[in-house]
């Protein structure tokens, strides 16, 4: 089970609004889920290399050649605010 | 009480490539046009996949192995999360726990004179891709941030060194020949101006009281500094801070959160930026869309045999072989390794070191300044070059006919390189070889003295210095001729008068 706090921390990293009782909700959920995974702790993995990438391939590479890049206004199209030349955000420092 | 000054630096570099880390998007620099260097990947829009480039991961393990690393066998890309308006993706790919290289060293000569040096100790290198830029309303007032993304996704380097620096000019010093260093091995450019270097410093202090405790004040970061300058001045700043404040307060290590401060030159001032929500969580993970890198010995030794002589070890091998002073060659060798092979090859051709740098970094640096050149848009040819000292050095014509020339040569070098023979050909053209015929001399000599019997008598009064107008007035009669014989000349003359 989490605590409504651990849940809280992972939504403001995630950037999620949640109501207390989305919180609430969340929090059982999310323990659920936790402890379902916590049964593969049952397996013995004392010799068992650790895997760290599920793909079983290496030293894929490209060559330094430029390709062509996108023209301006494809690459603003999906942008929320933009003003011709540059995504508009919200103002940073302000 | 004693107060040692303890620095650490990452430093983050801009590996020279063509195009950015992930993606075939240019890496040039286009202030002025933003947002024209992207692409699906590098915006990091659904369904797009990165493949790593591979020159950007050869310039890394070149780097890495210059700096003495120990090159990790296996090595993968993980994803670090957080979000700000530069990062389009929501992380950024770096490298967490399996970096490429990592426990390497670099020695750094701390004076010109004395041997010693400081090791410090590299604690990793890995590879990342950099950020977009945002752009900020100046008075303050806006509403809006601008971001532009060319730069997202350009190859960096990051190294990072253990608390190994002893002085804010120690760690100036470090990132000086670092630098240097990389620029040698034609990693990056370095150019501090378009964002390819910055640094990051973690400074704290060691104070010992009366009984030899130490007590460590609390680490602050200084992020993002891009001048050696800066670095310097802001550590000079944050060590003064930190002792005051350990006065005021008392807090040790420990006691209070780690801080991160920006440095404002304006003011000379350290400032703390607003601390990240919690602390840093960035939940790294292994980058599923990029696969492991598997390097071999064989790549680790090519990597070595790249490998070009090392600034550090240059300078003392020219102040040796070519009979200079240390300090001679290093300002040589700082200007970089295209403009100490040029002044070898004409120390070599001229057959005089000492003569080859004086000219070098006297005259022809100054005429280069004069003329906003550098070694890469000047038209002198080494060859060139050695074929004017040659001519000054056999006394074919005078030091001072030689800079006469040298300032002839690089005017016509505006419309081309002027080739060896032209050296020649312009004594000829200007009567600048010196006159061997004393007879010349002599009658010229007669001439001057005949009609300056106030100045002969001055002179042989005893007023040697009043024989150098007559000195100028023979050189007028004969061009070539060498002032210090006219000199020996005249003065002959008067005393057998």
């Amino acid at each position: 089970m989490l605590t409504p706090d651990e849940v809280r921390k992972v939504a403001l990293l995630a950037r999620l609004e949640l109501s207390p009782e989305e919180l609430a909700h969340h929090a059982a959920k999310l323990g659920q889920i936790l402890d379902y995974v916590h049964l593969l702790n049952e397996l013995s993995t004392d010799d068992v290399e650790p895997m760290v990438h599920a793909v079983e391939l290496g030293n894929v590479f490209r060559p330094d050649e430029p390709a062509a890049s996108l023209p301006r206004e494809a690459a603003l199209a999906n942008a929320p605010h933009h003003d011709g030349r540059c995504f508009l955000v919200p103002a940073i420092l302000g | 009480m004693e107060v040692q000054t303890i620095i650490g630096l990452e430093v983050h570099v801009q590996l020279l490539t063509r195009t950015k880390i992930f993606c075939g998007c240019s890496t040039a620099f286009h202030p002025d046009r933003p947002n024209v260097q992207t692409c699906p990947v590098c915006l990091g829009l659904p369904g797009s996949l990165p493949v790593m480039n591979r020159r950007a991961f050869e310039l890394g393990l070149k780097t890495a192995v210059a700096l003495n690393c120990q090159i990790a066998e296996f090595t993968k890309w993980d994803r670090k999360q957080y979000y700000y308006p530069d990062l389009p993706k929501g992380y950024q790919i770096s490298q967490y726990d399996l970096p490429f290289s990592t426990d390497g060293f670099f020695d750094l000569k701390l004076g010109d004179e004395s041997g010693e040096t400081r090791r410090v100790r590299i604690i990793r290198a890995h590879l990342e891709e950099d950020a977009g830029k945002n752009f900020h309303d100046e008075t303050g007032r806006g509403t809006e941030s601008h971001v532009d993304l060319n730069r997202a996704g350009t190859p960096l380097l990051e190294v990072v060194t253990q608390p190994d620096l002893r002085s804010p000019a120690e760690a100036r010093r470090f990132l000086e020949e670092l630098v240097l260093l990389l620029t040698y091995l034609e990693v990056s450019d370095c150019n501090m101006q378009e964002g390819s270097l910055r640094a990051d410093a973690n400074i704290n202090l060691h104070i010992f009281d009366d009984e030899g405790r130490k007590i460590p004040t609390p680490i602050t970061e200084i992020k993002n500094v891009n001048s050696f300058r800066f670095l310097e001045m802001a550590l000079e700043y944050e060590a003064r801070r930190q002792l005051e404040q350990w006065k005021a307060t008392g807090k040790k290590l420990g006691e209070v959160p780690k801080e991160t401060r920006g440095f404002d030159p304006q003011r000379n001032v350290t400032l703390p930026q607003r601390g990240k929500e919690e602390a840093a969580d960035y939940r790294y993970f292994p980058d599923p869309d990029l696969v492991p890198v598997i390097v071999s010995a064989d790549e680790i030794e090519a990597a070595r045999q790249s490998l070009c002589e090392f600034p550090a070890a240059r300078r003392e091998r020219i102040a040796v072989a070519y009979g200079i002073s240390y300090q001679e060659a290093a300002m040589i060798v700082d200007q970089g390794a295209r403009f100490a092979d040029y002044f070898e090859e004409v120390a070599l051709g001229c057959g005089d070191g000492k003569a080859a740098c004086n000219w070098i970094t006297q005259d022809l640096l100054r005429e280069w300044n004069e003329r906003r050149w550098t070694l890469a848009t000047q038209p002198l040819s080494a060859a060139a070059l050695t074929a004017l000292l040659r001519a000054v050095l056999q006394r074919t014509i005078s030091i001072k006919s030689g800079r006469e020339l040298l300032s002839a040569l690089l005017d016509e070098g505006a419309n081309g390189s002027p080739p060896p023979a032209r050296v020649a050909e312009l004594i000829q053209e200007r009567g600048l070889a010196l006159v061997e015929d004393s007879g010349a001399i002599d009658r010229a000599v007669a001439e001057v003295l005949g009609r300056n019997a106030k100045i002969v008598a001055d002179v042989k009064a005893g007023k040697l210095q009043a024989v150098g107008p007559l000195v100028g007035q023979v050189m007028k009669l004969i061009k070539g001729a060498d002032p210090a014989r006219v000199r020996e000349a005249i003065l002959q003359r008067i005393q057998e008068s």
